[in-house]
């Protein structure tokens, strides 16, 4: 082959560059996230809104239908499919689910897409890399007071 | 191996309607998927057994009660606290739910040429009026200002574009555009309520979110009677009861928007 070996070696080197990505990030696989259940609050008597199997997949659709039916229909109650009534308000989430350890996150950076956050939503949406933008504009963990 | 023109054809077909009817059966099942996951759950939306309901909700403002600078800024400031409304020191960015106005800004326009000095001197409480037949709503194109079955021209954050559509058609300049970001110049932020972001239009909403909870508005629990809220399409409320047996006037009625807001004047000695 003409120039065989330039052309091999460039070649090496070319696949090397390209699978670079894959070879750094070997062994640093992001674990996903695991310790979910230490940024609930185990509050005594609580229950999710739906079951957990249910919100784990469906969450983003429950609350938009939670977002309609609050804000353009006046519905204001949610009751689960086992009959148990929730405000209809994202404070009703990080009820429980935060650690409750951020201070109000009114007029502070979006938490959600602080990375650095150990908070519930946010390890999840990390690891996702999903970037809702609730937190713009509504309060966070912690900032509720009903 | 070479193939002619129909054999060409015929497995271009094949391959053309597998790759098709594939896709169709994939995203069905997909669809149908989360649609049963959706219902299966055989949950429903209800209301607060609290929640204050009306046909029609209207204001009455009453002017004899808004005497001093005080009346005006009490009722402002309890709608400021509660709403995360900011304060950008600057009349540009200026965002306003409820505010003092003076009369050219308020009844100018259809007014009879002569009016008693004394009424155009006068200060007006002014906030948006919630049309019957609101042309913000009819300007929006997302569907964001939209009007409810009990009377009240809502705002939906979510779905505002920030294209200020709506300030443009809106006759009252009710509604004020977040230029800025708002959350550095809220005083005390209420939790409990949004704030907004830039490139959104907000105004006033009639404290849905507190009729929900059984509470009147806000700046009505603040007016020591200044305002009154209430059904009008309920014959025994009290709104309905002073607009029908005192003299009201409305704002700018000569466009057809049929406001819900009723100014109580020629009661007492003031106004």
């Amino acid at each position: 082959m003409y120039k065989g070996g330039k052309i091999i070696a460039s070649l090496i080197i070319f696949v090397a560059f390209l699978t670079f990505p894959f070879f750094s990030n070997m062994g640093k696989a992001n674990a996903g996230p695991e310790a979910l259940a230490a940024t609930v609050s185990q509050l005594a008597g609580k229950q999710c809104v739906e079951p957990a199997s249910y919100m784990r997949t469906n969450h983003m659709q429950l609350l938009n239908q939670w977002r309609n039916a609050d804000v353009r229909d006046g519905k204001t109650v949610y009751v689960n499919t086992q009959g148990k009534s929730f405000d209809i308000s994202l404070q009703s989430c990080v009820e429980c689910h935060s650690t409750q350890a951020t201070a109000t996150t009114t007029g502070v950076s979006n938490p959600v897409l602080n990375t650095s956050s150990d908070q519930f939503c946010v390890s999840c949406h990390t690891y996702a890399s999903v970037k809702p933008t609730c937190w713009s504009c509504h309060a966070g963990p912690e900032g509720a007071t009903k | 191996m070479s193939i002619n023109r129909r054999q060409f054809l015929r497995r271009a077909g094949m391959v053309t309607a597998l790759g098709l009817g594939g896709s169709f059966v994939i995203t069905g099942l997909r669809g149908k998927k989360v649609e049963a996951a959706a219902t299966s759950a055989a949950s429903e939306y209800g209301t607060s057994k609290n929640a204050l309901v009306a046909k029609h909700w209207a204001m009455v403002v009453d002017m004899s009660k808004f005497r001093s600078e005080e009346d005006f800024k009490r009722v402002v400031k309890s709608c400021v606290s509660i709403h995360n409304i900011p304060d950008f020191g600057n009349p540009k960015d200026e965002i306003k739910w409820i505010w003092k106005d003076d009369y050219e800004h308020t009844f100018s326009g259809g007014e009879n040429e002569y009016l008693t000095e004394n009424f155009k001197e006068l200060p007006f409480t002014v906030m948006c009026n919630h049309c019957e037949h609101p042309p913000c709503v009819k300007a929006c194109p997302t569907g964001a200002t939209f009007k409810r079955e009990d009377g009240i021209v809502a705002m939906d954050f979510h779905r505002c574009i920030g294209c200020r559509f709506c300030m443009g058609a809106c006759p009252f300049g009710a509604r004020s555009f977040n230029y800025r970001d708002p959350r550095p110049f809220i005083e005390k932020a209420n939790p409990d309520f949004p704030t907004r972001t830039p490139g959104v239009v907000e105004k006033c909403t009639f404290c849905v979110e507190r009729l929900a909870d059984g509470l009147m508005p806000a700046c009505v629990e603040a007016s020591n009677g200044g305002l009154i809220f209430g059904d009008l399409d309920d014959p025994k409320s009290k709104v309905r009861k002073l607009i029908s047996t005192r003299f009201t006037i409305r704002r700018k009625t000569e466009l057809g928007t049929q406001p819900s807001v009723y100014y109580l004047v020629g009661g007492d000695e003031h106004a």
